[in-house]
């Protein structure tokens, strides 16, 4: 089981001092917030994807890359890379680097984002979302796993030929999860491919993400990638920890009551009540969390939010303090107690290695010599026997 | 009738007034009570309950600027769903439905009427509004796909003690009550259900059912969704 943070990466007003925060600024915090969850004894940071203020991470391979420079176990992680807007290829490309320079301590969510507007900017329609999604997802998946990829699709230019490099780390692609809150497409496709799902658990009561966890642990099942239970779930949620509870409810109301999204909507006493969110001590957090694993049975990642809404840097480290420090390793003790021993482990670079090599060693590709035209044609691989299907004239 | 109709049509009384006694409340209340002695007088049964929308009205706030749906509204939503029959009946406001009703009605599911009877009623200070029900409430519940009854109920202050609105609340009764026995809802529901547009969770959550046979499911597991063109 996997414990982690993950950031909308808003730049937002703090409702108490006033003042915003600048750009230079909370780049800086989000590097400090990342390393701080590993020096507390989480396990994953992700962070999400946007490209229109008050928002700052465009570029999240690049942030990620340099937190996974910083730390030496963090997972670097995303939630979510916009799997509709952005070019797989590029995809392949960024993501595929990443992991060799966190040497495979990465993965990624992808997603559908929740602005409109980013769509034309990438030339884009949103009326194609979903489609865009599940087509980019699947060359995607044929990019990390075949060296040389023949395509055709609706909505990016055909290739021919074309090797997405790097190969993935150990030639072993990395670990993808689905992040959906309500399209059984996005669900189904987690499952056909074998990959993970994650809900998102912030704005809805648990019962409304559990169907779609539901039917994705049994088409999971329906594809023979394993049970319903080795199905590889991930959550979202939400806390606001300090060692009183009502130290927690006071310090933490202004942020609520102007957050983006909900502020200025449901009383913080509604929003805690009907939805993931729990503002109170470390017990309160630990016995909301635990619901979660019996609601939707064993899992294996949750991750929280506890940097957004304008919430100073200091505020941030003090949180992840109560949470790597108090909260979290009951939760791993009690839920380890629980655990079906048939449930799926969090998937790790190193389970996957050990899953697609055994003892034996890991393919590391290397190239053929460049034959002056750029172009890598049937075998770019000096182990490999791929081959591109050019069109013939016949 | 048949053995079924000894399970007594649930019919849902939804009233966007805000006093109380309210006139709002109290016309939907003659309709529904006209809507059951009809039936009783044909050896059927109706159950009423009721929808007070004044103690609902934070959370239609809260629903309508967020994705939160409060206690009060969870439970709305499933007496709606599950309703034979509904008597909606708004104040008139600046020559609209009140607010707080026609909220109401926005932040429920595209689907959780459909096919449903309707009574479509209003009350105001003054006749001048007498059109809002058919030329603003109609189309509300036309978009929501519901059966409405051809007769609206309308009552302006002068109308309260006039025969003219005692007969009409009895057209509307007759009216709801053929068509919840006619069963046609239920059969749309049964027919045709899946011809109309739905979400994954809509229809107040009961909406669940998955067609793995789309042109996107199978795009979603690795085929194309449109076929292709031969070259």
């Amino acid at each position: 089981m996997q414990f982690g943070v993950f950031s909308v990466s808003d730049i937002t007003r703090d409702p108490v001092s006033g003042t915003t925060p600048s750009e230079a600024e909370r780049i800086d915090a989000i590097v400090k917030i990342a390393v701080k969850a590993e020096e507390v004894g989480l396990d994953v940071f992700a962070i999400g994807e946007h490209h229109n203020p008050p928002f700052f991470s465009s570029s999240p391979t690049t942030l990620l890359a340099h937190i996974a420079a910083l730390t030496e176990r963090l997972i670097v992680t995303t939630a979510t890379t916009l799997i509709t807007t952005n070019d797989p290829v590029r995809l392949a490309e960024e993501y595929a680097m990443l992991q060799h320079l966190s040497k495979g301590r990465m993965d990624l969510m992808l997603g559908r984002g929740n602005t409109a507007p980013v769509y034309p900017w990438f030339g884009q329609d949103i009326r194609q979302g979903l489609p865009l999604a599940l087509e980019n997802y699947n060359l995607l998946h044929r990019l990390w796993r075949e060296d040389v990829v023949d395509w055709e699709g609706e909505f990016r230019t055909p290739l021919q030929g074309f090797t997405s490099t790097p190969r993935p780390l150990d030639d072993t692609p990395p670990f993808v999860w689905h992040g959906s809150i309500r399209t059984p497409e996005i669900a189904e496709q987690a499952a056909f491919y074998g990959n993970g799902f994650f809900a998102n658990h912030i704005f809805w009561p648990s019962s409304h993400s559990k169907r779609l966890i539901d039917f994705y642990r049994r088409r999971f099942e329906h594809y023979g990638h394993g049970t319903q239970a080795q199905a590889v779930v991930g959550l979202g949620g939400q806390a606001y920890i300090a060692k009183r509870s009502q130290d927690a409810v006071k310090e933490f109301r202004p942020y609520f009551d102007e957050a983006p999204v909900y502020g200025n909507g449901p009383s913080m006493e509604e929003f805690t009540k009907g939805t993931p969110l729990t503002v109170g001590s470390p017990q309160e957090v630990i016995d909301k969390t635990l619901t979660f694993q019996e609601t939707f049975g064993d899992y294996q990642r949750q991750l929280f939010l506890l940097d957004h809404a304008g919430m100073p840097l200091g505020m941030v480290l003090d949180q992840l303090e109560l949470l790597g420090g108090e909260v979290v390793p009951v939760l791993r003790k009690e839920l380890a107690a629980r655990r079906d021993p048939g449930a799926a482990e969090a998937p790790t670079h190193a389970s996957l290695v050990a899953a697609k090599y055994g003892d034996a060693p890991a393919r590391q590709p290397r190239p053929n010599a460049n034959r002056g035209d750029n172009v890598t044609g049937g075998s770019p691989y000096q182990d490999g026997d791929a081959q591109a299907e050019y069109p013939s004239l016949g | 009738m048949n053995a079924e109709a000894a399970q007594p049509y649930r019919l849902v009384v939804v009233s966007g007034g805000t006093s109380d006694p309210s006139s709002t409340r109290m016309l939907a209340d003659r309709i529904a009570d006209r809507v059951a002695s009809l039936a009783e007088a044909r050896d059927e049964k109706v159950a009423v309950s009721v929808i007070d929308l004044r103690e609902l009205a934070n959370e239609i706030a809260t629903a309508l600027v967020s994705q939160l749906m409060g206690p009060k509204m969870t439970r709305a939503i499933e007496l709606l769903g599950a309703a034979d029959a509904i008597v909606a009946s708004a104040p008139v406001y600046k020559a609209a439905p009140s607010g707080l009703f026609s909220s109401f009605f926005h932040v429920l599911d595209n689907d959780l009427l459909i096919a449903k009877p309707v009574v479509l009623a209003a009350t105001a200070g003054t006749a001048r509004h007498a059109l809002v029900v058919d030329e603003q409430m109609r189309s509300l519940f036309a978009y929501l796909r519901t059966m409405t009854v051809p007769t609206s109920v309308f009552a302006a202050t002068e109308d309260w003690n006039s025969r003219e609105l005692g007969e009409r609340i009895d057209r509307a009764a007759v009216e709801l009550l053929l068509l919840v026995e006619s069963g046609f809802a239920e059969k749309v529901r049964t027919e045709s259900w899946k011809s109309y547009q739905h979400e994954y969770g809509s229809a107040g959550g009961t909406e669940l059912d998955i067609d793995l046979s789309t042109d996107l499911m199978r795009l979603a597991t690795g085929g194309s969704a449109a076929p292709r063109r031969k070259p």
